[in-house]
């Protein structure tokens, strides 16, 4: 289907569902149950699961295919979220010229860095696409004022232009970003025998994206072009004494690579008109990279585990506290509960940066395959159990 | 071309460059201004030199590129931190429980500091004054282990990983030794002063004939630059004139030889990371009075640094030194109010302009050695 092999589509159509049914899926437990803190089915959280997992799978057509780590990405993310919001301010409050046009601005951006950073490799590669994002953060932070906001950031104003917009203005309130009159933020919550499920059009809006974003991400994985980047990655050096340049290789993936990043940073001012130059340091650039290793880098499906792992424990280790624990652990005795709670304390709240830490380092020390890694080991050990195979080998679930 | 001959050209094509630079600056704003400038940007090159030299001993021994090297800066400057709250750790003591006036007590119970309890008051006190300076000698031996436990119990394993995983797994490494901090001294900076004898500044102006006035210098920045210049020196004394500083040397340019020589290389490469972590340990420690430290100013220092030892040429340890101190300055000069008229921001970027020409004209640095790392 759609030019794919069987199995690509088989993980296409999977992903498509997970998507679709996300909503109803996230919400495993009923309203107002004491698990119901675990849910993760509302709209907020989605669209951050889909909209990272764009730019994680982003990242991962460069840094998974050719074996170049960018520590600057977050800077194209920057870039196509101021971007959008001047699309937003200055056009239309549609949101879609402001994708298309954040997407563009980011690809413009990364054929510049790209051109200069490209032309060296390994770890100087990965200090000057650091040091170029780190230069377009102080910027953004300072003396781009003007086009940026500074410090507190661009966001849409009642008294924008909208020149597309023919002066159709709604009351007294900042309008809202929408799809043909359809708000981002609206949903159609659907209550279902104690359960609740809200279907939200930005979040929608973001799947669909995404979906596209994962098939394009599929067919350059299978492509000639893919294969050629995965060439630089085992041996550039035997690529060059071939004959073959590739730098216009490598110039394309990191385009489309920031691209997919600007698609990202477009989605996210889409679903909240707001752009601050913390997006661009370089922090937010180490955080891609944790998501794509963290789910399996060099895996099509990786990166979407990865950026919806960390988002979701973000979420949820962030909003456990003592009080819950507490209750939690009522049924031992005191002694023990409070042993527990102070032996958990320090990596929940406040301290989930610390368990992101732990986990990451664990990933690169035990399982340099990231998730997708962890489940093929788990698949093998019950292939194994089931029947005697001598071929417990099974391809890499690319 | 031999490698001694090369190395010294490129020293001399790094010295021509930076005199020609001063004598630019010096045509065009005057001799007073660019002395004051460049004085102004020591103390900053001075940490940046600091911790270039740790990286790159650890790169150019173990081959390892560390991204905890800030987080080992962070720490060093809590140690200081840590050292304060302890002095100010005290008891109450018997019968001096209330100091009652006019039938008020203020300020509820008398308490009486260990540190004066231990030492006498007098003496307790200038502990707590000099608390910074004393830190040092905490720091060292505690720094020394951390290196030591960070390369035996994680570091070992990355030697024959790729670089991209090194830089990964020390990342993770400094996240977690930022947030152990963070979850001990919370995220506000923590101010810990000099001693009072040196609180001030001196004017360095009239020593060197200029009008009184002309430059003012804290005394801890002086002192900060005199520090590192000594631990510097210090630090290619050791390399320069021992024999364990010969092995080092010897295993940098060969370490295979050297191991089939018979030498323990592993043993005293792990030495080295912690000599490395414990200069920057105390590079965090002396900088302390000039900016309060929070949990995060590794990973400021860590972006800077790199790019330092970028420019000064990997694996070199003059090249550094050199680069760290040049960049310091550049950044000193770049923050004039003339520069900044002409080109708006130019003070929060021209390090890692500086980093991208470099790379880009010269791609072994500064000062680095022809094939090493130069991809």
């Amino acid at each position: 289907m759609l030019g794919l092999n069987k199995k690509d589509t088989s993980l296409l159509l999977l992903v498509a569902a997970l998507v679709a049914f996300a909503p109803i899926l996230l919400n495993p437990f009923p309203e107002g149950s004491a698990l119901a803190q675990f849910n993760a089915g509302y709209p907020d959280l989605m669209q951050r699961f889909v909209i990272f997992g764009i730019f994680a799978i982003g990242f991962n057509i460069l840094f998974g295919l050719t074996g170049y780590l960018s520590f600057g990405h977050a800077a194209f993310l920057g870039a196509g979220s101021y971007a959008g919001v001047w699309a937003l301010k200055l056009l239309t409050i549609n949101v879609i010229p402001a994708i298309i046009i954040s997407t563009i601005v980011a690809g413009l951006f990364s054929i510049l860095i790209g051109y200069i950073s490209l032309r060296r490799s390994g770890i100087y590669f990965s200090i000057l696409t650091l040091a170029f994002a780190q230069m377009a953060f102080a910027l953004a932070a300072s003396v781009l004022t003007p086009i940026t906001g500074g410090e507190t950031g661009l966001q849409t104003n009642l008294n924008d232009p909208r020149i597309l917009d023919f002066g159709v203005r709604e009351g007294g309130n900042i309008p809202a970003p929408s799809l043909f009159g359809l708000e981002m933020g609206s949903s159609f919550q659907l209550p279902v025998a104690g359960w609740l499920w809200t279907f939200n059009v930005g979040y929608y809006l973001s799947a669909v994206l995404m979906l596209i974003a994962f098939y394009i991400a599929i067919r350059i994985f299978r492509s000639p072009f893919g294969m050629m980047l995965k060439a630089v990655k085992s041996n550039q050096q035997r690529l060059n004494y071939t004959g073959l340049n590739t730098r216009p290789y490598m110039l394309a993936c990191f385009v489309i690579s920031g691209m997919y990043a600007g698609l990202a940073g477009g989605l996210m001012v889409a679903m909240d008109p707001l752009a601050g130059p913390e997006r661009m340091q370089w922090t937010a650039s180490g955080e891609v990279v944790l998501m794509s290793i963290l789910g399996g880098v060099g895996t099509l499906i990786g990166p979407v585990l990865g950026a919806g792992f960390i988002k979701y424990f973000e979420n949820i280790f962030s909003k456990i506290n003592d009080n819950l624990l507490h209750q939690w652990f009522a049924f031992m005795p005191d002694g023990i509960e409070n042993v527990l709670v102070a032996i958990i304390h320090p990596f929940i709240g406040k301290g989930w940066h610390l368990t992101l830490g732990l986990m990451f380092m664990a990933v690169i020390i035990f399982l340099p395959g990231g998730l997708v890694e962890l489940g093929q080991r788990i698949g093998r050990l019950f292939k194994r159990r089931k029947s005697d195979d001598t071929s417990g080998q099974t391809t890499p679930a690319e | 071309m031999d490698s001694s001959k090369s190395s010294i050209m490129n020293l001399g094509i790094a010295m021509g460059a930076v005199v020609l630079f001063f004598v630019a600056m010096s045509s065009i704003f005057g001799v007073q201004t660019t002395v004051a400038q460049t004085i102004n940007g020591l103390d900053k090159g001075s940490a940046y030199a600091l911790i270039a030299l740790g990286l790159t001993l650890i790169f150019g021994t173990l081959g390892v590129v560390n991204f905890a090297h800030g987080a080992l800066f962070m720490l060093g400057a809590f140690v200081t931190v840590a050292l304060n709250k302890a002095l100010k750790l005290g008891f109450v003591a018997e019968g001096a429980e209330t100091k009652a006036v006019g039938g008020f007590t203020f300020g509820g119970p008398k308490e009486t500091l260990y540190v004066e309890h231990w030492f006498g008051e007098a003496m307790g006190q200038s502990i707590a004054d000099w608390s910074v300076p004393l830190s040092i000698i905490i720091a060292i031996p505690l720094m020394i282990l951390v290196g030591v436990i960070m390369e035996r119990g994680l570091i070992k394993h990355f030697y024959k990983r790729p670089h991209a995983d090194q830089i990964l797994v020390t990342f993770g490494l400094a996240i977690v030794l930022q947030e152990i901090v963070k979850a001990n001294f919370g995220a506000m900076s923590i101010q810990a002063p000099e001693p009072a004898a040196l609180v001030g500044a001196m004017d360095l102006g009239t020593f060197i004939g200029f009008e009184e006035g002309a430059i003012r210098y804290p005394y801890w920045r002086l002192i900060y630059f005199m520090f590192a210049a000594i631990v510097i020196a210090a630090v290619f004394a050791f390399l320069q004139f021992t024999t364990f500083g010969m092995v080092i040397r010897a295993g940098m340019a060969d370490r295979e030889t050297v191991g089939l020589l018979g030498i323990d290389v592993d043993k005293r490469f792990t030495l080295m990371f912690g000599l490395a972590a414990a200069i920057a340990g105390i590079a965090g420690v002396m900088y302390n009075p000039i900016v309060a430290p929070n949990y995060h100013m590794g990973m400021d220092f860590l972006v800077i640094s790199f790019v330092v030892v970028v420019v000064g040429g990997m694996g070199s340890l003059p090249g550094a030194v050199l680069a760290g101190l040049l960049l310091g300055v550049l950044e000193s000069f770049s923050s004039m109010r003339e520069i900044l008229e002409i080109l708006p921001g130019i003070n929060q970027v021209v390090i890692y302009l500086a980093a991208i020409i470099i790379l880009l004209t010269r791609p072994r640095g500064l000062m680095g050695r022809k094939g090493v790392m130069e991809d």
